[in-house]
């Protein structure tokens, strides 16, 4: 019937994630102000800006851990904490694991699947197979059966990612997912995003302060500092005007493309 | 062993220390996890203020120890998640807090100092067919829930941030465990009593770790401790005619730096 198509393709053009208004502050500080963000279906956007830019306070604001003072925030057209966040993949900046943690690798990425399992079951052979093969996209099944606290950074972080790629979400929302990783394995890992996101509709919302990655890999990009500076196709976001107005001295370019920043600030500088 | 064997506070003893071994190594196991240990001591401390108003209101004092342990475990996290104020602080506050009522209530009721010493060191000669019925329904029921929980426990421990936005109610799961391990105590009292039952909260699970990397075989192998050492304890401590409370604390005390030892040579 015509109401559900409607209701369908209101689905599709509905943002996945919406924000309007969005005010949060700590300690009597704003560290968002008025905060307007969406991200579609499909839709890879990256959010670069300064330390303590208010990046990881604005992804905790779409998972709900944060409530904001002020503005709305939906994910799915729902308030985040009502949300079913089975759907959603979080890759937290800091990873809070400690290092004697009696856990396997294969351990880790299992955890990535209790919601799906639900309370009161135990593992079972499937789940098992779904971390490995997690583990082996991101190239470390090899190490499944190591304990999770003695791998280097960049396996950890590699791990948390298969945890959470594991559950197959339709939103992941990464916070320096490149943290540590190497370049070979960083390819390879942004690849893998945007087949996910060609294949099945995958949404990934990502910091990052490689400009080199959000312009190549990014459909989308938001510029924060505190306030968003600059929403939209990731090459608008080079042009000097808006790139004054938030960059920070922490902006590092560790692919040089055609936007390599530092290269025409330096190719400025000499002007 | 058959001789003492044959006296009835004896059998009770053993049979209640076989059943809290194992409830204390697996409570054990997320204590040291999520560095606990001083927690527990702050709810065992509470304990005495609970028995203590228990006896001053006639109310069977471990029922009174477990609500009043209950109440404080879940305070101490309540407070320490705000602003300003850590977790040790917390504990230090409300533990004081709760002795101090303790002993104004003691004070003000007619405890014999020879119940009050039982309740502070452990009496094993204490130990009734209802005690023995009260630690085989609470023990099991909180097994039973440690078991249902288990990976939810665990993947909170690890990163709670993380569980938190799988879905996880990390919040009612943090005081569902605080609670557990209020009941946990307060049981296990009349075996080491209150000063020396955090002991047994830490030692088994923690000489475990010495040894083990994964949580299966750290459970395992913290009950057998735990076993060994309130079994070993009991029967020496008779035998010796020493506090049997202490003893199994010692006991347990040497298996953690043997334990400790064969962690520091397989590592090399
Ligand atoms: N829990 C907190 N309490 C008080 N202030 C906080 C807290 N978390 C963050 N802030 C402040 O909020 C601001 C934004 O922090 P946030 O972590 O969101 O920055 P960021 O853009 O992610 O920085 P980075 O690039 O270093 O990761 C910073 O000024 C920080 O000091
Ligand atoms: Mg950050």
């Amino acid at each position: 019937m015509s109401i559900s198509a409607d209701a369908e393709s209101a689905l599709q053009t509905d943002p996945l994630v919406n924000l309007q208004d969005v005010w949060v502050s700590y300690d009597d500080r704003w560290v968002l102000k008025s905060i307007y963000l969406t991200c579609h279906a499909g839709e890879i956007l990256g959010v670069v800006g300064p330390n303590g830019g208010g990046k990881s306070t604005l992804l905790k604001v779409i998972l709900g851990l944060l409530t904001p003072d002020k503005g709305s925030v939906t994910l799915f057209g729902r308030k985040p904490d009502k949300v079913s966040r089975m759907r959603v993949g979080y890759l937290p900046q800091i990873s809070l694991a400690d290092r004697s943690f009696p856990v396997r690798v294969k351990d880790v990425v299992m955890m990535g699947l209790y919601h799906k399992m639900g309370l009161f079951t135990r593992f079972r052979r499937a789940h098992e197979e779904a971390a490995l093969s997690q583990l082996d996209r991101v190239g470390m099944a090899d190490h499944a059966e190591r304990q999770f606290g003695v791998l280097s950074g960049g396996q950890q972080q590699r791990v948390n990612i298969a945890r959470a790629l594991v559950a197959d979400p339709r939103l992941l929302i990464l916070d320096e997912p490149s943290t540590g990783v190497d370049s070979v394995a960083q390819d390879e890992f942004y690849e893998l995003l945007a087949r996910l996101r060609d294949e099945k509709g995958l949404s990934v919302i990502m910091v990052s302060h490689d400009i080199g990655v959000i312009t190549t890999h990014a459909d989308q990009v938001a510029c924060l500092n505190r306030q968003i500076h600059y929403h939209g196709d990731p090459t608008g976001y080079l042009q000097p005007e808006i790139r004054d107005q938030f960059l920070g001295r922490d902006l590092k370019v560790m692919v040089h493309d055609a936007h390599c920043i530092s290269c025409r600030m330096r190719h400025m500088d000499h002007d | 062993m058959i001789d003492l064997l044959q006296h009835q506070f004896m059998q009770n003893a053993l049979i209640a220390g076989v059943m809290l071994s194992i409830v204390l190594a697996v409570v054990s196991f997320f204590v040291v996890l999520r560095r606990y240990a001083f927690i527990g001591v702050g709810i065992a401390h509470s304990a005495f203020g609970g028995v203590a108003i228990g006896s001053l209101l006639g109310i069977p004092p471990i029922l009174a120890a477990i609500v009043f342990a209950g109440i404080v475990a879940n305070a101490i996290s309540f407070v320490s998640k705000q602003k300003r104020i850590g977790v040790d602080t917390a504990i230090g506050i409300f533990f004081s807090l709760a002795m101090a009522i303790g002993v104004i209530c003691i004070g003000l009721s007619d405890v014999y100092n020879t119940d009050l010493f039982g309740y502070l060191f452990g009496n094993i000669l204490a130990i009734s067919r209802w005690d023995l019925a009260i630690i085989a329904g609470l023990g099991g029921a909180i097994l039973l829930s440690v078991f249902l929980f288990f990976k939810e426990l665990l993947f909170i421990a690890f990163d709670p941030e993380v569980a938190l936005v799988s879905g996880m109610p990390v919040t009612f799961l943090d005081h569902f465990f605080l609670t557990i391990l209020a009941i946990t105590i307060v049981i296990s009292i009349k075996i080491t009593g209150i000063i020396l039952v955090s002991a047994l909260l830490v030692i088994p699970g923690a000489a475990a770790t010495q040894i083990f990397n994964h949580y299966s075989r750290i459970i395992v192998a913290s009950i057998v401790i735990a076993l060994f050492s309130t079994v070993g304890g009991l029967v020496i401590s008779c035998y010796l005619n020493i506090a049997s409370g202490a003893t199994i604390v010692v006991l347990a005390s040497i298996v953690f730096f043997i334990s400790f030892a064969i962690g520091k040579i397989r590592k090399h």
